[in-house]
């Protein structure tokens, strides 16, 4: 029998939103702050260093996507994992495991709460940009296509690090000796055409990279590499965590004992 | 009557190779309140979680209400309640909220006059605006009661709901279980305490290392089992049991002073104060002078102890000579 339950699908979303607008300071002002950081330091201080901007965009407004790409695919993950971790962890989560709630419900419960989470972040930053750079979306359409994905794929991610973390250090690690580094080298700040060989050929490696310029070419009609590219290859990281969780739904794994 | 849950040889083996459930044998009848009772790390919580979807089962079946649990988990687990041992909920929440959301996780359309009523009949409706984690441990319990009545199931787990909590809140939780009985919710609670099976069970099974011991109407399992014991205080001690009460089953304590009897099981009650009366007649005519009688029936506990000490673990001092 398989039945899609709107209603639990729906209290899981209300319930993940409500607890974000609960520790607000931390889950909305944080992620503003820092990007805000970010501006002052790479696109005024530094920027007004560079004349000539990268590729005829001007640095500061050359950054916006990336910052972007950076701070949603953090909250996306932290979010996520978070969001199903604690419920782990505390024992809470016989709750749902001894509800009528299956693999669908719980992924546009809490996916979809995570996911809303980094769009309401991405409206709020591109806000705050405008106080500080002058930039254009070229192609409004891609662009909320393209934050929209990457915001639900990584929260899907964000969901299977959650499920498979079994301590508060497996949880941190990966965000930080994984993610993080890979989203400092994927171009956020440059463009890695501006790497000598090996490194520019090394980067080609790095998924985040497809993900910075596509979302890049969606505000400046240019990327380092081709956008269907970039669109195909978040969509099949979008398919592989989807698979991911629905095995994880189907065996029990690290979910019922 | 068909049987509101029928579990059938239902064996659990973890991950690490602990067999928690060794082929499980249990039928609950609709509207009663079955307590499972057993010591610690006897597989009631495994029992339960196999019920509610916390558990997979390596083997044997559940129906509930007629229908195989595992196929038709949906609409089986949204007629089933469950609360936990541990007080783990988001203690971050307030309790009105904390226990609409377990009502929509269920998916049913919002009731606002029924949590209010499931609220004032635990008395948490005054609290209903507080987080969760600034109410005391006797109501945090409450809170995970209401949370697994807001979906109005007709079968209810209760993992230990009294674990840890004071005497006078332990009463009150009886009452709310029967109270929960009186609107037509089976109730299957585990408890470690026997005065809670004693006090609030129809029927009562007895687990041990993931096998079920006996399953019994508790009045039926107190006649079978229960025995008399007599602690007689002779005026002056003994050296040894006179020829005159040797047929009785007597002891002598240590220093002579004391008799001690215990018998009068089996088949209906009052066997064992006879034999009483008998052995004092008999001491009266042998010339043996007695101070004090002090009599008792013995408890559910007595029976409990018994049966667990039973056929594996050696007789322990008197309490093995009992069975």
């Amino acid at each position: 029998m398989t039945v899609f339950n709107a209603r639990s699908a729906w209290t899981i979303y209300k319930q993940e939103l409500l607890r974000a607008f609960r520790t607000a300071m931390q889950s909305i002002l944080a992620p503003v702050l820092t990007t805000t950081l970010y501006f002052v330091v790479f696109g005024a201080a530094i920027g007004s260093q560079m004349s000539g901007g990268v590729g005829g965009v001007n640095y500061g407004a050359f950054i916006v996507p990336g910052l972007l790409l950076l701070t949603i695919l953090g909250e996306s993950v932290s979010n996520a994992s978070f969001g199903i971790y604690m419920p782990r962890f505390t024992g809470a989560i016989y709750e749902l495991l001894s509800a009528p709630v299956g693999v669908a419900e719980t992924l546009v419960g809490f996916v979809g709460a995570a996911a809303t989470k980094s769009l309401i972040l991405a409206a709020i930053i591109l806000v705050t940009a405008t106080f500080f750079v002058d930039y254009s979306i070229a192609h409004p359409f891609y662009a909320f296509l393209f934050i929209l994905l990457i915001s639900a794929s990584f929260s899907l991610f964000g969901f299977i690090l959650g499920i498979w973390a079994d301590s508060f250090e497996k949880l941190t690690i990966v965000p930080l000796l994984i993610l993080t580094p890979l989203t400092f080298l994927g171009g956020t700040f440059y463009s890695i055409q501006t790497l000598p060989e090996p490194w520019q050929s090394a980067a080609m490696a790095n998924p985040v990279v497809y993900l910075v310029n596509g979302l890049r070419w969606t505000f400046y009609g240019t990327s380092d590499v081709a956008i269907g590219l970039s669109l195909g290859l978040t969509l099949l990281f979008l398919a592989l965590c989807v698979g991911g969780i629905t095995w994880i739904f189907r065996t029990g794994w690290r979910l019922r004992t | 009557m068909q049987p509101i849950l029928e579990i059938r040889g239902l064996q659990k083996t973890y991950a690490n190779g602990f067999t928690a459930l060794k082929g499980v044998d249990l039928t609950i009848r609709k509207g009663e309140i079955f307590a499972l009772l057993g010591p610690n790390g006897a597989g009631k919580t495994t029992l339960i979680g196999a019920v509610c979807g916390l558990v997979r089962p390596t083997g044997g079946s559940i129906a509930a209400f007629g229908e195989d649990m595992r196929r038709h988990w949906r609409r089986l687990r949204a007629r089933v309640g469950l609360v936990p041992q541990e007080l783990a909920t988001d203690m971050f929440e307030p309790v009105l909220r904390s226990v609409t959301h377990s009502r929509g996780l269920f998916g049913l359309p919002p009731a606002p006059a029924l949590i209010e009523e499931i609220l004032r009949a635990l008395s948490l409706w005054d609290k209903r605006n507080e987080q969760i984690r600034t109410l005391s441990g006797g109501m945090k319990r409450r809170v995970l009661i209401a949370k697994a009545l807001a979906h109005e199931p007709e079968l209810l787990f209760l993992d230990e709901p009294t674990a840890g909590v004071d005497v006078e809140l332990r009463r009150d939780m009886w009452k709310q279980i029967a109270a929960l009985r009186e609107r037509g919710t089976t109730v299957i609670l585990t408890t470690h305490y026997i005065e809670e099976a004693e006090e609030m069970a129809d029927r009562v099974g007895i687990i041990r290392k993931g096998e079920i011991l006996m399953v019994d109407d508790k009045a039926a399992m107190m006649d079978r089992l229960g025995r008399t014991e007599a602690l007689i205080t002779l005026a002056q001690p003994l050296a040894d049991l006179p020829e005159a009460i040797a047929a009785y089953p007597l002891s002598l304590s240590e220093d002579g002073r004391v008799l001690c009897y215990r018998g009068g099981g089996g088949e209906g009650g009052g066997a064992g104060t006879s034999e009483v009366a008998e052995v004092t007649k008999a001491l009266t005519r042998a010339g043996i002078d007695y101070t004090a009688i002090d009599i008792h029936e013995s408890s559910l506990e007595d029976i409990f102890v018994n049966l667990l000490e039973g056929p594996e673990a050696p007789a322990a001092g008197d309490r093995g000579e009992a069975l």
